[in-house]
């Protein structure tokens, strides 16, 4: 039994936007997956909910006339696992969106829904991150698009307007087209957890692949919100295709993350694990594109 | 005669299609819902609840507190009771407690029409408190200015006890011997079994009925009424079809309250289920346990003497208590045999933790963790090869244990180790990981175990089964022996069948447990139902068939000597000739105008011995150095349980078994706020109970030794199973690494730690 107030069952994107104004006190549900939990445990006892579960308006993957790649937020976790586009153009964030949970929970919870929690664990919130993705929120004045460092405010916070709605996450050409990525979950257990640390890299190689013309890494669990790592990715651009290159970012990445200590794993545990899931991301990043080390 | 067959589980069409029903399936109308307000201090006192508020919530019945429940004092523990005071358990519980004694303690409740009432209410509770510090380490506990948990237990010892065989002064005394001494810790961890705790109460004929997902419905009755001080046959236990309990409800957990509850709304109907975050922290939990063990031993391996000093972490109340550990400090004198002398200095102390019950081998996982770990270091520093080892010190055939009476009749555990070596290859693979560098290293690893099979001496052991025999030759099958998941109705089946000589399926076994109308028993614990209610089946079985010949031979004219029954016929045993079905008897004798009789047979039976059950375990592992990683690739369990009734039941057994293993040794902690005392990670995310994706292919083997003491040939299988692989997994961390590791889990937060001990990583 869930001790629900009330709930909207939202008929469009507008509709849902009405919603949303007229009840500022509301949260939005979509699989429920994370909203469900909360309400069982009593942190969302009692609310209301806008449900916009059933617009299948929001749901599915396409490429937009400039190559854009637009994911639509419904789209559950398995969906984003099996997309041929997604397959073909950024396969790393099908491998991130298939290490969430279990078999019930992807097919149930959405990628809207795990970037819009603000949680730093959503696994696929770094990957995004390094994709450099934006979302496209709607709201009663129109949309707005935010990057994905903009969009996630703080733990549990993002920025998302009390009329809003998430209605798309965006890649661009130049963003994917010839990077070749790795996302390591790095949790206690195989599957059914939530990440100790997440690592997403991707690089650009030169024609001849030999140097690294582009890198991007970000991480999951080493800051309130997923973070990217500059000083990792300015140690890689540019430099040779090497180990050392390789052990040279992942001992830079330790300058771009400050964990503590908690009951869940201690500080130098989780730095040991920053250098490690960096070096063996960028380096499977690399060989897959076609590079060698 | 399907003993020694697998044959299809009696329950399992039922299980599959859904049809099979448990405690949360049998409302006939919607009950009222109760739920319990836990403390939200670990040691305290409770000086005032307001409950004004939570009464004003629509749809609450009824608030009760801890200042409004009788100030009886009960015993919880799933132990057969004795008649005499000395050996009774410790009566430490109270309905609900103003003397809160871990973060958890039940401290009021509530009554309401649904779920959400209900939590609404306890919401609005309002409680004051005086606090104490939290005591988490049974060594901790026993300071002498350490909070007092029960005023009468001095240092919160529970209890002390030991034993010294042989002088172990004189003994190590003795110059030139080699000495090895280390600490070993193993964690709190609580059983998951996957139907919550859950039961629910009504009245009816002044009597309180309570029906409850348990283990043991005839001592639930027992501990019902000792809490409500109403005589024993004013309470009726019903057990259903039950979701596993692996130890958890072989304790009285929310029965007794549940029974007071219905007593306050004029016997209404109240449901009591817990979730799976109060079965966490607010049930048993397995006891945490610190180990010193000291082994003097000769250059060629032989242990001269040995000494254990273990603690045992009880948590706030007694429940099984200190008998955990005693038995934990008979493994450690048996399992290994010591040239001069062995000594041990057992405790069990209170700390402000869930209470530690049974759970699954009794003690056995703690110590030999403990001593497996122990054993294996001593041969790494003699170079010696561990099972070389232990074959020179582990117990021999032909031992003989004067207190029990159990004779190790055979080389169980030789066998064993033969086989689980030669599945896994050891020598092969120890030689070929000798050497092992870089990042990822593989290894084997293994382990020996001890196990007995029930409860005497110690406790009575008695079990009673009824018979009765329908018109067509089928019969009905009663024990006082519950069903729990582990196959028991099905090899009860066998028995039963196997003796009176009638087809498997024509025995229908009475699942459901109801103490008006089952037979006594002491239900499922201690590995000893397939044993000692095989005793009494085959004794009843035996009455049976006994009485049915009887009357064949007043049917047939051919005498009963000469009579015997094969696959539901009466059969001439000299000419081979079917002179009739059972079926033909028993209607011909129900239904007889001279000679009329209902046959059925009932009978109680004592059981005054106890058999060794010993098996070994190997492992083979690959450590990720950097990750703090292991990944198990190859297990294998190999049993010594005697004759097996359902082999495939059986292996399914050792399967659970080992993955409780897995978990121990790599996965599961129950831990807790030092500063606080609050449970962190009592749920199912934050609680690493490994997945299907963390294990590797579970190896079962056995070697079938015929039980001499028992009525089937067969011994103790229900828990053996979860005791070897956690040190086997250790052992074989130590081979591919070099790390010993002595505390368990070996997650990756304490492999990360030696590893960095020992310069295996930020080299």
């Amino acid at each position: 039994m869930y001790d629900i107030d009330a709930i909207y069952e939202a008929k469009s994107v507008s509709d849902a936007v009405r919603l949303r104004q007229e009840h500022p006190r509301a949260v939005i549900i979509a699989g429920g997956s994370d909203v469900l939990i909360k309400i069982r445990e009593g942190k969302l006892a009692g609310a209301e909910l806008i449900s916009i579960y059933k617009l299948d308006e929001l749901r599915g993957v396409s490429m937009d006339e400039d190559g854009t790649l637009r994911i639509l937020p419904l789209t559950s976790f398995s969906h984003i696992t099996a997309n041929a586009l997604l397959r073909e153009h950024i396969p790393v964030l099908c491998e991130a969106a298939d290490v969430v949970g279990g078999p019930q929970v992807r097919n149930i919870g959405t990628i809207g829904g795990n970037i819009s929690n603000g949680v730093t664990s959503a696994d696929t919130a770094s990957t995004l991150h390094a994709w450099d993705a934006e979302v496209e929120l709607t709201g009663a004045n129109g949309v707005r698009r935010l990057t994905m460092r903009e969009y996630q405010v703080g733990a549990g916070r993002v920025d998302l307007h009390p009329d809003e709605l998430l209605t798309a996450i965006l890649i661009r050409r130049e963003r994917y087209e010839g990077y070749f990525g790795r996302y390591i979950k790095y949790s206690m257990r195989a599957a059914m957890d939530i990440a100790t640390l997440g690592c997403s890299a991707n690089v650009r190689l030169s024609p001849d692949r030999c140097r690294i013309e582009d890198m991007r890494l970000a991480f999951g669990v080493a800051a309130p919100t997923a973070i990217r790592a500059h000083s990792a990715e300015a140690a890689a651009r540019g430099a040779a295709v090497c180990g050392a290159t390789v052990d040279a970012c992942a001992a830079a990445a330790l300058q771009d993350v400050s964990p503590r200590t908690s009951w869940r794993a201690s500080k130098e545990f989780r730095l040991q694990l920053t250098r490690e899931l960096t070096r063996r991301a960028l380096k499977d990043a690399i060989i897959r594109a076609g590079g060698e080390l | 005669m399907s003993v020694g067959k697998s044959v299809k589980r009696v329950d399992a069409y039922d299980k599959v299609v859904g049809r099979a029903r448990y405690t949360d399936d049998f409302y006939e109308r919607e009950p009222l819902v109760a739920k319990v307000l836990h403390s939200t201090i670990a040691n305290g006192r409770v000086l005032k609840i307001d409950v004004s508020k939570a009464l004003e919530v629509e749809g609450v019945v009824k608030v009760v507190t801890c200042f409004d429940v009788p100030d009886t004092q009960f015993p919880t523990a799933g132990h057969p009771w004795s008649t005499d005071p000395a050996h009774q358990d410790v009566a430490d519980r109270r309905l609900l407690t103003d003397r809160v004694r871990y973060y958890g303690d039940d401290i009021a409740a509530v009554i309401a029409k649904d779920e959400i009432s209900a939590a609404r209410a306890l919401a609005a509770i309002a409680v004051e408190y005086e606090e104490y510090e939290p005591l988490l380490d049974p060594i901790d506990a026993m300071r002498e200015d350490a909070p007092r948990l029960h005023e009468r237990f001095e240092r919160n010892v529970l209890a002390h006890s030991g034993y010294e065989n042989g002088d172990y002064a004189a003994a190590t005394a003795e110059e030139g011997l080699l000495v090895h001494d280390g600490w070993y810790s193993v964690p709190t961890v609580q059983h998951c079994h996957i139907e919550n705790v859950c039961s629910y109460a009504y009245m009816e004929g002044g009597r309180i009925v309570v029906v409850s997902s348990t283990q043991i419905p005839h001592i639930v009755r027992r501990v019902v009424a000792q809490a409500l001080d109403i005589p024993w046959g004013k309470v009726r236990i019903i057990k259903p079809y039950i979701g596993g309990g692996f130890g958890n409800k072989q304790d009285a957990l929310y029965e007794p309250l549940n029974a007071y509850l219905t007593t306050l709304v004029g016997g209404r109907c109240v449901k009591l289920e817990l979730t799976r975050e109060e079965t966490f922290t607010s049930t048993r939990v397995r006891h945490a346990m610190r180990f010193h063990i000291v082994t003097h031993y000769r250059r060629d391996g032989r242990f001269v003497a040995r000494r254990l000093e273990g603690y045992s972490a009880q948590g706030g109340y007694a429940s099984h208590g200190h008998g955990v550990i005693a038995k934990a400090a008979s493994a450690f004198a048996q399992l290994y045999d010591d040239e001069a002398a062995t000594k041990a200095d057992v405790y069990t102390v209170f700390t402000t933790m869930p209470a530690a019950g049974a759970m699954r081998a009794y003690g056995i996982p703690q110590i030999t963790f403990a001593m497996e770990s122990h054993v294996e270091d001593i041969a790494r520093s003699l170079s010696m090869d561990p099972m070389e080892l232990r074959r020179l010190n582990m117990m021999k055939p032909g031992f003989y244990d004067d207190f029990s009476k159990n004779r190790n009749y055979y080389d169980s555990l030789g066998e064993c180790i033969k086989k689980g070596a030669q599945y896994i290859e050891y020598e092969a693979k120890r030689a070929r990981y000798a050497d092992e560098t870089g990042d990822v290293r593989r290894g084997v690893g293994m382990s020996i175990f001890w196990y007995n099979t029930a409860v005497w001496p110690i406790s009575l052991e008695a079990s009673a089964c009824r018979l009765v025999l329908n018109q067509d030759g089928s019969v009905q099958l009663q024990t006082g022996e519950t069903e729990i998941g582990q196959g028991a109705d099905t090899v009860f089946a066998q028995m039963a069948s196997h003796t009176l000589g009638i087809p498997f399926e024509d025995v229908h076994v009475v699942s459901t447990h109801d103490t008006d109308i089952s037979p006594f028993g002491t239900g499922a614990y201690a590995s000893r139902q397939t044993y000692v209610a095989g005793m009494a089946i085959r004794r009843s079985a035996e009455e049976l068939k006994e009485k049915i010949l009887r009357h064949a031979q007043r049917l047939s004219g051919v005498e009963q000597a000469l009579l015997d029954i094969e696959d539901g016929r009466i059969v001439r045993q000299d000419t081979g000739e079917a002179l009739m079905t059972v079926g033909d008897v028993a209607t011909e004798t129900l239904y007889s105008m001279t000679d009329a009789e209902h046959i059925t047979a009932e009978g109680t039976q004592q059981c005054k011995s106890n058999a060794l059950s010993m098996g070994c375990a190997f492992a083979e592992v690959e450590v990720d150095i950097p990750l703090g990683k292991v990944r198990v690739l190859n297990l294998v369990n190999v049993h010594d349980a005697g004759v097996l009734i359902n082999p495939q039941l059986a292996e399914a057994q050792v399967h659970g078994g080992m993955s409780m293993s897995l978990g121990y040794g790599l996965y599961e902690t129950l831990q807790f706020d030092p500063k606080t005392g609050r449970p962190l990670n009592g749920n199912l995310l934050d609680y690493k109970l490994p997945t299907t994706m963390d294990h590797p292919h579970l190896e079962a083997r056995f070697v079938e030794f015929y039980e001499p003491t028992s009525a089937y040939g067969t011994k103790a299988l229900g828990e053996p199973p979860a005791v070897p692989a956690a040190p086997a997994i250790r052992n074989a961390i130590l081979h591919a690494t070099g790390v010993a590791v002595n505390e368990a889990p070996m997650t990756p937060h304490v492999l990360f730690k030696r590893f960095s001990e020992e310069g295996l990583i930020g080299r």
